[in-house]
């Protein structure tokens, strides 16, 4: 394997991680509002399958594209209402719509299957594209994937940097607090999860119309991909850059596990490819760790010196979730 | 800022919380608004900070009608709430905290922000550093905050809501010049209490409340007694002191060292005997509740050691605790101590451990009935818990010490009771002092502690006073050690 | 108390159900009955969406199901698991869990079965020996798992729902690797699974059919012991009182992150069971997909029935029925087989979405009535489920 391979490869990857990326960037700003979305894994298949029946009838990349984004708002939508004005459990309503949405993808994309849609083109950045290393990785990606280079630095300023963000990070971590600071906590929560929804959305059509292209069914390789969305958000720890890293990773390890099976025989790709999941509980293992209360009475049986450096070094890997995530916000 | 409140209806289905009152506090007084529980200050209050609407009645400020339908409607017109736990971001810095809220563009100006804030501090004599997050100042520095944000956002006039609890006495005496030199500024400060002391030194005015109307007002120099009158309008007499001879000492607590979040215990020696009563006074948030959670097991120690009737209890799970006859019974009746979607008898059959697989329904409805008899529950065995009123839950709670029980570890055993609730559940409770039993109790009225307690400790940010003679003490004594003189 | 932190806030959504009056009886009724009434409008619409007659595509799928005794005999066969899983997740909602790995406890089941049928199948013991001890071998792995992903919960502060996900997706690959390494078919490793066992190594079936009534007799008896053990016994109501509020059950003195796990090994365990029976009576050897999403099925029927043991067997009959049925569909009609799960999914959602509408109202109306809660303690806490302990 020779460099210039493994840089295309590299670049490969950044591409083929950019669906993951969006939805990870969306499912970050509805779970920053206080909102999990379980549904995504039905979403992500939704979207693709009607973007492609749509790009397919009608010829345009674009109205895919939008229809992507619109079935998950829409899936999305149904997920803040359930929970938000009907206050039944978010996970309740999530899981419901996941499976909901997956066997509803596979039903009505049915005579889709097979078919021949119109395909994102690569669309090399003049003048940039021909930097040695660089243009390879940045430069010579589609658009979609320049949209969700872009994303991870909007998405970052705009949380931490920004006014709104401010109060977007308040309704999650305290909704009775921001909305004694004039908060619209539940528009908010409605919003966020909206707009998640339709980032989510936006990830069908990436691989759709994109990077696996068409529709297949239940071999589009897409179940599944939802769940891990999930994971990279609490692994990037609600950070739009953590997060991107997380799903850079994910991509990372499947393409490994491709170029790697050669060599390791009598392993089936699928096992290889499925290898991330388990690092995922390892992170979650890690960042949970000080929270448990067996490791407070292990922590008091400990002297006072190193009782303190091991309270520190746990509460520097301790990662917080918005405090209110998961939990409905009633205006008194 | 003058306001003015007009004949304020608030009723929740059968209840009147506030029952048309009608209040004038001119620009630059410090009003204190007393009454009991239950009286309807905090609903007022709500109402008056945008929080809650109100049934009917006008809010009048400086002789314009104002309409709040949320606290932010009420700060654009200079009202501003500081609650007893302070509603902020403890996660966030103190710059963000004050941004959330703030009008202003995309960019939040930070800088500006700090500055701005900085001087208000200055102008008060108050200092806070800015960098620090949120959730590691201490609760009195995060009421200075609030306040300061308050003011910068152009509050003029300031509710506080008990405010004094959990801060220390140096906190307490710098609220308390604040609050003086913005009235002087021209502000207008309610400070809601049931901490007669506190409104006699501060208050330019006070009103009394009684259920849910404004039954006294008065102005300095207070007559105390008057003002207790109003509140109570009864001449309650608890009756004896109920003394019970303290026997052998049950519980040794040497060199107990415990920490949890921000406080620490450190070095307490305890000796509680059989038959005796001792309460724990102090601010909450000072200690006391982290004793009690340390002597059932459920804090582990980090120094020292606790012995029940002479075994080593030390380091050992609640279970271990429960074992050998103490019993925990914590603050909040619905989060900690009962289950919403059971019923009595399920309660009863869950803490009375049951032998054999299959429920037997009869029994466990028998055992209720007897319980709910003994203890005067308003409700039968079938009932949720969540359907009986507080008192009965109350009653529901204590119910289910188990009989044999030793040690008693109550938090908070009578809060939010009405006073004849009070009495019968002390009566049942000094049963137990009389079969030997030994109780350890955490109050925030001072009245109960004097009456009930043999002996009393004082805690105060985590130090703790010597022992004192309940029958002795006098309430002037309680106060200022709880507020930190002499501890 | 947020969903990620150990202490879950909010796990099942269940509202404690209040004591109904004659009139909340028919509302409830009214709202079960449009919930019903909505999902087979949905669905009607989809399929008119696909261009398909919605009236056809429902009578092909009932004909599907019972049109004859081999395809009735097929719905039983299905409905097997679907007990099973049902049952098993109701004992972990009643803790107040989201047994999310569910799926990953069928398959290990199955692997376990199989494992043990390979190691015993060359031995001259009797098959019915073999069997059964196949059969404790797949209860002994789904329980595993379970025990797993509770021991992720409680010691790990990990929430069951991502380390279920997770560990479902392990036991997939465990399953791959098995079926494409160790155990592979002599010659070359193949999606098909591995060597089918011999005959004798099956439950025996009824007359030509695929059915077994030892697994259906395994199915109900399930059904019926989880609802004797929640609803009858001291266990079910500890069990119950830690899915309702952990930090009271255990003041109150019940070992909740014990009763925790034991939720967890019960569910693994029936879980673990129905692996076994698809392995022994249905496919008779390891295949990938072997728990076949009977597993999230599980979890849907437990939605739908409200977490209550009643009504489990019909309503799994129902799904089965479904299931098998809408199989006939591509012949039929060229409609995808998915489209029981879109009814399926329509039912749960609609019936969650009911819930919902009825809690407001009721709200509504008391709201209108009692008194608010003391300024103090709160009056009604949301649900909450098992915490590692959290001291406030």
């Amino acid at each position: 394997m020779d460099a210039s391979t493994v840089i295309v490869g590299l670049g490969g990857v950044l591409s083929a991680s950019a669906p993951v990326l969006v939805a990870s960037v969306g499912e970050t700003f509805a779970e920053r509002a206080g909102v999990i979305n379980l549904s995504i894994n039905g979403t992500i298949l939704l979207s693709a399958m009607g973007s492609f029946a749509v790009a397919v009838s009608t010829h345009s990349l674009l109205l895919g594209f939008l229809t992507g984004c619109v079935i998950g708002a829409a899936v999305a939508l149904v997920v803040a209402f359930g929970s938000i004005t009907l206050r039944q459990s978010q996970v309740a309503v999530g899981f419901v719509l996941a499976l909901f949405c997956r066997d509803l993808s596979y039903f009505l994309g049915n005579p889709y299957m097979g078919d021949q849609g119109p395909r994102l083109s690569s669309l090399p950045i003049p003048g940039l594209s021909h930097i040695p290393v660089l243009g390879t990785l940045f430069f010579k990606q589609d658009i979609m994937t320049y949209f969700s280079f872009v994303l991870i630095a909007g998405a970052w300023w705009y949380i931490f940097r920004t006014r709104q963000g401010l109060v977007l990070r308040a309704v999650g971590e305290r909704p009775a607090a921001a909305f004694a600071r004039g908060a619209r906590v539940n528009m908010l929560r409605y919003v966020y999860t909206t707009l998640g929804g339709a980032l989510v959305g936006l990830a069908g059509p990436m691989f759709s119309l994109s990077i696996k292209a068409g529709w297949k069914g239940t071999i589009s390789g897409l179940d599944g991909i939802g769940w891990i969305v999930l994971a990279i958000v609490i692994f990037g720890a609600w950070n739009p850059v953590r997060v991107a890293f997380g799903a850079y990773l994910f991509g990372l390890l499947q393409w490994l596990g491709v170029v790697l099976q050669p060599s390791l025989p009598g392993i089936p790709s699928q096992v290889l490819q499925v290898a991330p999941f388990p690092l995922m509980i390892l992170t979650l293992l890690l960042v949970n760790v000080g929270n448990a209360e067996w490791v407070d009475r292990v922590l008091a049986s400990l002297p006072e010196r190193s009782r303190k450096w091991v309270a520190r070094v746990l509460r520097s890997l301790r990662v917080l979730p918005p405090r209110s995530l998961g939990v409905p916000f009633e205006r008194d | 800022m003058e306001v003015q409140l007009r004949e304020i209806r608030k009723h929740f289905g059968p209840v009147k919380a506030n029952d048309g009152i009608t209040l004038s506090v001119p620009a630059g007084s410090i009003q204190g608004i007393l009454g009991e529980n239950g009286a309807g200050k905090s609903t007022l209050m709500k109402i008056l900070s945008g929080f809650q609407p109100a049934d009917s009645g006008d809010i009048v400020l400086d002789g314009t009608l104002a309409r709040m339908r949320s606290p932010a409607d009420a700060i654009r017109h200079g009202v501003g709430m500081l609650h007893q736990d302070p509603l902020d971001f403890p996660p966030m810095s103190v710059v963000d905290n004050l941004l959330i809220g703030a009008p202003g563009g995309v960019i939040p100006r930070r800088r500006e922000a700090a500055a701005a804030i900085a001087e208000e501090a200055r102008s008060l004599g108050l200092s806070i550093d800015l960098r620090a997050e949120v959730g590691s100042l201490t609760v009195g520095e995060r009421q200075q905050l609030e306040l300061l944000r308050l003011l910068w956002l152009g509050a003029r006039v300031l509710i506080l809501d008990e405010p004094t609890t959990g801060i220390s006495a140096e906190q307490r005496a710098v609220l308390f010049s604040t609050l003086r030199r913005l009235a002087g500024q021209g502000k207008t400060v309610i400070f809601v209490s049931h901490k007669l002391e506190e409104v006699q030194d501060l208050c330019t005015r006070v009103a009394v409340l009684r259920q849910g109307r404004l039954v006294g007002a008065a102005l300095p120099p207070f007559d105390v007694d008057g003002l207790v009158n109003m509140m109570f309008a009864r001449q309650v007499s608890p009756g004896e002191r109920m003394v019970c001879t303290p026997g052998e000492p049950m519980l040794r607590l040497s060199s107990l060292g415990v920490e949890r979040s921000r406080i620490r215990l450190s070095g307490l020696d305890l000796d509680v005997r059989e038959s005796e009563t001792i309460g724990l006074a102090g601010m909450e948030g000072s200690g006391q509740s982290l004793l009690l959670r340390a002597c059932a097991g459920l804090v582990p120690t980090v120094q020292g050691r606790i012995r029940l009737n002479n075994a080593d209890l030390t380091g050992k799970p609640y279970r271990q605790f429960k074992k050998r006859g103490v019993a925990y019974v914590p603050a909040s009746r619905l989060e900690e101590g009962l289950i919403p979607g059971l019923t009595l008898t399920e309660h009863f059959l869950l803490a009375d451990r049951q032998g054999g697989v299959f429920i037997d329904r009869e029994k466990g409805r028998r055992l209720a009935q007897s319980r709910i008899e003994e203890f005067n529950i308003r409700g039968t065995p079938a009932n949720r818990v969540e359907s009986l009123s507080g008192g009965n839950q109350q009653r529901a709670l204590l119910a289910l010490v188990k009989e044999k029980a030793k040690l008693l570890l109550l938090e908070h055993p009578t809060r939010g009771l009405d006073i004849e609730s009070v009495i019968y559940l002390w009566g049942k409770l000094k049963e137990r002092c009389l079969g030997g039993g030994a109780i350890l109790f955490t109050s925030s009225d001072l009245d109960e502690l004097l009456r009930y307690s043999d002996r009393i400790l004082v805690f105060f940010s985590g130090r703790v006073s010597a022992l004192l003679d309940a029958a002795t003490t006098t309430v002037d004594e309680l106060g200022q050690l709880i507020g930190g003189r002499g501890v | 108390m947020s969903l990620l932190a150990p202490g879950l806030g909010e796990t099942s959504g269940k509202a404690p159900k209040p004591r109904s009056s004659n009139r909340q009886r028919w509302i409830n009724l009214g709202l079960q009955i449009g919930a019903l009434f909505g999902a087979f409008l949905l669905t009607s619409i989809i399929l008119l969406i696909a261009g398909a007659p919605p009236f056809e595509a429902y009578k092909e799928i009932f004909l599907g199901a019972v049109g004859s005794t081999r395809s009735f005999s097929n719905v039983l066969v299905a409905w097997v698991p679907l007990l099973l899983a049902a049952a098993g997740v109701l004992v972990t909602f009643a803790a107040g869990l989201w047994n999310i790995g569910v799926e990953g406890q069928i398959v290990l089941g199955a692997i376990l079965t199989t494992w043990a049928l390979r190691l015993l199948q060359a031995t001259s013991l009797p098959p019915a020996l073999i069997i059964i001890v196949a059969m404790v071998a797949g209860i002994c792995g789904g329980a595993l798992w379970a025990a797993l992903a509770g021991a992720l919960k409680t010691f790990g502060g990990v929430n069951e729902i991502f380390g279920g996900l997770g560990l479902n997706f392990v036991a997939t690959a465990l399953t791959l690797w098995l079926i494409f390494g160790p155990w592979k078919r002599p010659g070359i490793g193949s999606m098909s699974g591995t060597e089918p066992f011999p005959d004798r190594l099956a439950l025996p079936t009824i007359a030509g059919l695929r059915l077994s009534a030892w697994s259906l007799g395994l199915g109900l008896l399930a059904v019926l012991v989880v609802y004797i053990l929640l609803d009858r016994t001291y266990f079910g109501l500890r069990l119950k009182a830690v899915g309702l509020n952990s930090r009271a059950s255990f003041l109150l003195g019940v070992p909740t992150w014990q009763y925790g796990m034991l939720a967890f090994l019960w569910c693994g365990g029936l879980a673990g069971l129905a692996g076994a029976v698809q392995v022994t009576s249905v496919y008779h050897r390891l295949i990938p997909s072997i728990s076949s999403g009977y597993g999230f099925l599980g979890l849907m029927i437990g939605m739908l029935i409200r977490y209550r043991a009643t009504w489990v067997a019909p309503v799994a009959l129902f799904f089965a029925a479904l299931n098998i049925g809408s199989i006939q569909l591509p012949i039929v009609l060229k409609l995808d087989s998915s489209l029981s799960g879109v009814l399926q999914g329509a039912l749960v959602l609609f019936v969650v979405l009911m819930e919902g509408a009825r809690q407001r109202y009721l709200r509504r109306v008391r709201a209108a009535v009692l008194p608010p809660a003391p300024s103090t303690p709160a009056a009604l806490p949301s649900p909450p489920g098992p915490d590692a302990l959290k001291e406030a």
